[in-house]
């Protein structure tokens, strides 16, 4: 692969989308990123391992570029005592917080990054303790420890104040801290403080039975735990070099539209009651309701939690199943239609709706706005049509933008995606294909990296995943999981600038973001 | 506004006739509320904590907001503050960046200050564990008095777990 006039010399994955593997220098790891910026590329994650063993290998930096040739995923191996790396926040701005993340769990740290505060750590291990490296936990001793202070940044002038809210927010929210300097009613600044919801997950994943890992995959963020089971197994299976059935394969994609279809009803609701209409919510929350009821009856778990497992899918559905979710297909359609055109007409509603939250798109491209608000800000990339994998291969996703970048938007683009994977549902029930549900599985006896990559409704997930198979070891060294939420974040700071404050809850719901998928 | 009140009337009231699917929890939605009332004589107020979960959790807590489950019909309403809450509804193993916030947040709770922890994660850690920043099961950072076990429990599970929380909050001498 060729980028920025360099040859990389790749590996593919056998993964069902196009992934690159190669190992760079640290002459190379801006030149390419500049070369991936200026042809359109983006940062989808960057995250540190710790690949010591004995007394070989080092502590490696890692980063995942969305390119046109598909994924680009570039390992940096810092070298003997070296814990530093070219940041490359100048570049990708999205990627301060993710540095930042990777200095708290590995102690590697971006030279000259202009923000180095810690990210995730807020004293719950000591400054020195990195939970990530090897042995860095027997190490650590018990002790509860001090929450330490943070550093928010200051706005001063006259009649400034501030509003902290949180970590323990107002409604039924997840926790994250919120401060607000405000001039009367208007929003100077945001500035957030999240990982009060980090729990260790990606340690965790390497303590687990690897073929068990799916369950945490799939309570990574709960909301989109399809897209995350799903992106994980394919990591899995990509370093199995397991092939999934056409059957499975399409039955996970009816489980990944449901949960789009799901979200966005929830969402089109709690907006609808975010602008005091109160009617939203009721209609749109009962036909949640219908639909969580529905997938309980088909699958077994009303969030369609665990129903992807390594080599396929847990479940099977019959001819009556089927014709029952086409028919709720047909029932949702109607009663969204009727809906859109309520929340069209509604003077009130589209008043709070029109130019609030703004992202235009040149922000939007600028700061790295991706997945569903990146398209309501005329970001035209969705996984399902860019790089269609079976069985997207075969449906012709229409993706939906739009290009005024607000709340209105942000709602629109549900709208349109709700019709949309009512089509593919539709679609994808009257040919499920052949095939096994669940496939053999068998892990390779070396070391093998995987990696998963899917288009959840809030955006693109991925997994990466080093597998040590040598000598009977059978263990997961290291599993990352990206949420799209790393992106959006410190978008939303920028939405809210010259907003008023009661309109930050509204435009934190239209975007929605992950606080658990982010924290981890 | 015709839409509206087309819809409205159209749709009628979804938490009166119980919905095909939904015999069982609609006949024991109305036997709660009538307990509550009982035992109560007056409304609900939860404050919801998360603290730490997957917020698959919050989900279904959320779902008892919808005309199905009718929660607020029911004498139940979630609260913005602590200070005005009887009960806390926590959710998640414990992060360990959260479990300061959870302590002050039941110092700031009245009595009866009831604690239901809802979720596998919340009754034993779950699939999570206790780890460098996870303090594991609600319990290991407050007291609790009822723990709802599921993954997440489904909506009817966290109701019938609040109102064990109140009943036995009446059973209680003082």
């Amino acid at each position: 692969m060729r980028i920025a006039g360099f040859s990389l010399d790749c590996e593919r994955l056998p993964a069902p989308l196009p992934i690159w593997r190669a190992t760079v220098r640290a002459e190379t790891w801006r030149v390419l990123a500049r070369g991936v910026s200026e042809q359109g590329g983006r940062l989808l994650a960057l995250w540190a391992s710790d690949c010591t063993r004995g007394a070989a290998g080092s502590l490696v930096v890692s980063s995942a570029y969305v390119v046109r040739e598909g994924l680009l995923w570039l390992d940096l191996p810092l070298g003997e005592r070296r814990s530093s790396y070219p940041d490359l926040a100048p570049i990708f701005p999205c990627a301060a917080r993710m540095q930042r993340a990777a200095a708290d769990l590995l102690g590697v740290t971006a030279d000259g990054a202009a923000d180095q505060r810690p990210w995730l750590n807020h004293g719950a291990w000591p400054a020195g303790c990195f939970p990530l490296r090897h042995g860095a936990l027997e190490k650590n001793s018990e002790v509860a420890r001090e929450v330490s202070d943070y550093a928010f940044v200051r706005v001063e002038g006259d009649g400034v104040h501030e509003i902290p809210v949180g970590p323990v927010h107002a409604g039924i929210i997840e926790p994250g801290h919120f401060r607000f300097s405000v001039v009367g009613e208007k929003v100077l600044r945001l500035e957030q403080r999240l990982g009060y919801k980090h729990k260790g997950i990606e340690q965790r994943f390497t303590e687990l039975p690897p073929l068990e890992a799916y369950r945490l995959a799939g309570r990574v963020s709960g909301d989109s735990t399809v897209a995350y089971a799903w992106a994980w197994c394919m990591a899995l299976e990509s370093l199995a070099g397991c092939r999934v059935s056409e059957r499975a394969a399409s039955l996970r994609a009816l489980l990944l539209e449901r949960e789009r279809v799901a979200n966005h009803l929830g969402d089109l609701g709690a907006l609808g009651n975010d602008a005091a209409f109160a009617f939203g919510l009721a209609q749109f929350s009962r036909l949640r309701e219908d639909w969580l009821r529905l997938a309980r009856e088909a699958f077994g778990h009303r969030l369609m939690m665990d129903c992807i497992v390594p080599g396929g899918v847990a479940m099977d559905i019959d001819q009556a199943t089927s014709d029952r979710l086409a028919r709720q297909c047909d029932l949702i359609e109607r009663e969204v239609q009727a809906l859109r055109q309520v929340y069209d007409e509604h003077a009130g509603l589209q008043d709070r709706f029109m130019t609030t939250g703004r992202v235009p798109p040149e922000l939007a491209a600028r700061l790295g706005l991706t997945g569903l608000a990146g398209r309501a800000s005329g970001r035209a990339a969705d996984l399902r049509c860019d790089q269609p994998w079976p069985p997207y291969d075969r449906l012709a996703v229409k993706m939906s933008t739009q290009g005024n970048g607000d709340v209105a938007a942000r709602v629109a683009v549900r709208f349109d995606e709700i019709e949309e994977s009512l089509r593919l549902l539709r679609l994808l029930l009257l040919q499920l294909g052949e095939g096994e549900t669940r496939s053999a599985l068998r892990l390779p006896a070396k070391a093998a990296f995987g990696a998963g990559w899917v288009e959840g409704w809030r955006g693109e997930v991925f997994v990466a995943l080093l597998w040590d198979g040598e000598g009977g070891a059978n263990a997961i060294r290291r599993c990352h999981v990206h949420d799209p939420s790393w992106q959006n974040w410190p978008v939303l700071e920028h939405a809210v600038i010259g907003n008023i404050v009661p309109d930050f809850p509204l435009i934190n719901k239209s975007f929605n973001l992950s606080y658990a998928g982010h924290d981890l | 506004m015709w839409r509206i009140l087309r819809q409205i009337t159209r749709q009628g009231l979804c938490s009166e006739p119980p919905p095909e699917c939904s015999d069982a929890p609609r006949v024991e939605a109305g036997r709660i509320h009538d307990e509550l009332l009982t035992i109560l004589g007056q409304a609900l107020a939860v404050r919801q904590v998360d603290a730490g979960s997957c917020n698959g959790c919050e989900l279904e807590i959320n779902a008892l907001n919808n005309p199905y489950y009718n929660i607020e019909g029911l004498g139940i309403r979630f609260v913005a503050s602590p200070r005005h809450a009887d009960l806390l509804l926590v959710t998640g193993p414990v992060s360990r960046n959260m479990a300061l916030a959870l302590r002050r947040t039941h110092d700031a709770t009245p009595e009866p200050k009831l604690v239901v922890a809802v979720g596998d994660c919340g009754c034993s850690g779950g699939i999570f564990g206790e780890g460098y920043a996870s303090c594991g099961r609600v319990a290991n950072v407050i007291p609790v008095d009822v723990t709802v076990a599921g993954c997440p429990p489904a909506p009817i599970d966290i109701l019938r777990g609040i109102l064990t929380a109140v009943r036995r909050c009446r059973a209680a001498p003082g």
